[in-house]
């Protein structure tokens, strides 16, 4: 893939950038089609600060969209208007609009919790119940009330997040008794159990060793078949490893002195990562800045 | 940085004084005797309490021997100075505790949980530290003002009402057969569960306080409700911590006199339904005891003793269940 090329040798030059290693992947970026989300001057307040602003953007169906940028830029907050996650935050408040394959998100007559079961989150910290493994990838089908073989879906739910090897003979065992790695993958299976059409993922490595992450990265890009992926990234390489667009994000103060977060560039991430349209997006990715 | 390592500064010059000074060597052991020594007198008290009742109590259980005493029906005091002429069964009082208590805590437990539960995670937060405070001033109400206010205002205002639409669908039912006299099982046990409410709220509250918000979030993100939240992912994972709110309430609610001395009705016989009059075990000890003579006050005594084992079994027993159950569901904190 020239993109990845390209982007290991300015890695190469900065001697900061992107790791040589970038090339893990090879596939055609897909099209945006008909988008997923369409995100149209979104502005998302705390209380009496206004976060995040004026952010457009469109995520396309079964392909990974990266979110990168600094601390501070709103990337973590736009991810949680997908799901409505933000209406938990005391204070939040949403301007603008976010559609759902055409529906706003954000309609009054739009149940939150209907929305979250089809759009699922993957957190930070993995963060499985302290339950059986079994028991975790169960919750969210029982509470929906599912009928059927649990057995199934269970062992069919753990095959796809490339655990069921691992754990196959101890599902009545806690979940705790997982490593990080494993935890993590566990929790993605717990999505992927409800048969999400979404998934978001909120630096989902950032709490893992480096072979975990890789783990993790290899069962994205599996999942981006058939799942269509959001993911919150601190880690530059992670984004251009895994991703097939990424939006940047960046931090600033405004004349009040009141920091805000905004969308600098969307564009697939070849081009992100290669020739950005932005001198700012372009000092980020070399590690000038951030 | 430089790797030479930099020029050792000359040793400072050790201070020099007594090895033998004492102030440690003396300090540490003092402390320690004085704390080991306050530990003692809790157990040295409690053991010369169940020493003395039981020796006092002896008599009765000799005559009635132990299970006689337990599940005897009838209690009819003598006023022998030297020896047990009465009868001493104990079973209306035992019976007359265990109902109230259980209807305090069928009542209270449900009640605290939503209380706490709406204080962390649903009130707004100008409204939960009020509201918090205002249940925690409600533990620091004296019991007497409980069973006053109980009698004067609860039972005729609030209870007979309810007792008698209850009465009126439910009577056919053995627990809720007629006649009403107000007071009785059903309004010692409602006041005890106000009245036990406070502090199981407390604690509840802690506990689900610190229950980590990641898990909620990731419920959350599956798509259940506040309901599924709470019932399936925050009450599991703070459940031993409930039960030991559960615990302190009904113990309380085991030993409460003064309230349910006013509200239980006073009589000395025991019936199933909840409407009937009856006494609890406290209530009975501290009706009679100011006129008994020294046969009675041995019955009395015997009561005593029956009510410590009642509430130590009851103990035992949450601790059995807190520990089963948790080892099941992995809790932590067993």
């Amino acid at each position: 893939m020239s993109v990845s090329n390209t982007a290991s040798a300015r890695g190469t030059e900065s001697g900061r950038g992107i790791a040589p290693d970038t090339v893990r992947y090879n596939r055609e970026v897909p099209g945006l089609g008909d988008p997923v989300f369409d995100i149209v001057d979104l502005s998302i307040h705390y209380g009496t600060n206004k976060a995040v602003r004026d952010v457009n953007m469109k995520v396309g169906p079964r392909q990974i969209t990266a979110m990168i940028g600094p601390s501070g830029c709103g990337k973590s907050t736009v991810l949680r208007t997908l799901n409505r996650m933000n209406d938990l935050i005391p204070g939040a408040r949403v301007e603008g609009r976010v559609t759902y394959h055409g529906e706003d998100l954000y309609a009054p007559d739009v149940d939150p919790i209907e929305v979250r079961r089809r759009i699922g989150m993957v957190f930070q910290k993995p963060n499985p119940f302290p339950k059986s493994i079994y028991d975790n990838i169960a919750y969210g089908p029982r509470i929906n009330g599912m009928r059927g073989n649990m057995d199934d879906l269970v062992e069919e739910t753990l095959t796809k997040a490339a655990l069921w090897d691992e754990v196959k003979d101890k599902l009545k065992e806690s979940a705790f008794a997982l490593s990080g790695g494993q935890q993590q993958r566990l929790c993605i299976a717990r999505t992927i159990a409800v048969n999400p059409e979404v998934i978001l993922m909120d630096e989902p490595c950032s709490a893992l060793d480096p072979i975990a992450t890789l783990k993790i990265e290899d069962l994205m890009y599996e999942l981006a078949a058939e799942y269509t992926i959001v993911i919150v990234t601190h880690n530059m390489q992670q984004a251009a490893r895994v991703s097939d667009r990424t939006a940047f994000f960046t931090a600033s103060v405004d004349d009040d002195n009141e920091r805000y977060g905004s969308l600098v560039e969307f564009d697939e991430t070849a081009k992100i990562f290669s020739k950005p349209a932005d001198q700012r997006t372009e000092d980020y990715i070399s590690g000038r800045f951030g | 940085m430089s790797t030479e390592a930099p020029e050792a500064p000359a040793p400072e010059e050790p201070r020099r004084g007594s090895l033998h000074s004492g102030k440690g060597r003396m300090a540490d052991p003092i402390f320690k005797w004085a704390v080991a020594a306050c530990g003692t007198i809790v157990l040295v008290i409690l053991a010369l309490m169940v020493i003395r009742t039981t020796s006092e109590a002896w008599p009765v259980f000799v005559k009635e021997g132990f299970f006689g005493f337990l599940f005897g029906q009838e209690w009819t005091t003598g006023n022998s100075r030297t020896e047990i002429t009465g009868t001493y069964g104990a079973w209306p009082f035992i019976y007359g505790t265990l109902v109230t208590s259980t209807i305090a805590i069928v009542i209270a437990l449900p009640l605290a949980i939503m209380v706490a539960f709406y204080i962390t995670h649903l009130a707004p937060r100008r409204l939960a530290k009020p509201l918090s405070y205002t249940v925690e001033l409600l533990a620091a109400v004296p019991s007497v003002i409980f069973g006053l206010w109980g009698l004067h205002w609860f039972l005729p205002n609030v209870l007979r009402p309810f007792f008698e639409v209850l009465e009126s669908v439910l009577g056919w039912f053995f627990l809720f057969e007629g006649p009403i006299r107000g007071v009785g099982y059903l309004s010692a046990g409602i006041v005890l569960a106000i009245m036990i409410l406070p502090i199981m709220t407390a604690i509840i509250r802690e506990v689900i306080a610190v229950h980590p918000i990641d898990q909620r979030m990731a419920a959350y993100a599956l798509g259940s409700t506040r309901w599924e939240v709470m019932r399936k992912v925050v009450l599991p994972a703070s459940f031993s911590g409930i039960v030991a709110a559960a615990m302190l309430g009904l113990g309380r609610a085991l030993g409460e006199t003064i309230a349910v001395l006013m509200l239980i009705g006073g009589s000395q016989s025991w019936g199933a339904s909840l409407f009937g009059t009856g006494s609890s075990m406290a209530s009975h000890i501290a009706a009679t005891f100011g006129e008994a003579g020294p046969e009675a006050r041995t019955g009395l005594m015997a009561i005593g003793v029956a009510l410590f084992l009642v509430t130590m079994i009851v103990n035992i027993l949450a601790r059995v269940i807190v520990w089963r159950l948790g080892r099941m569901t992995g809790d932590a904190a067993v």
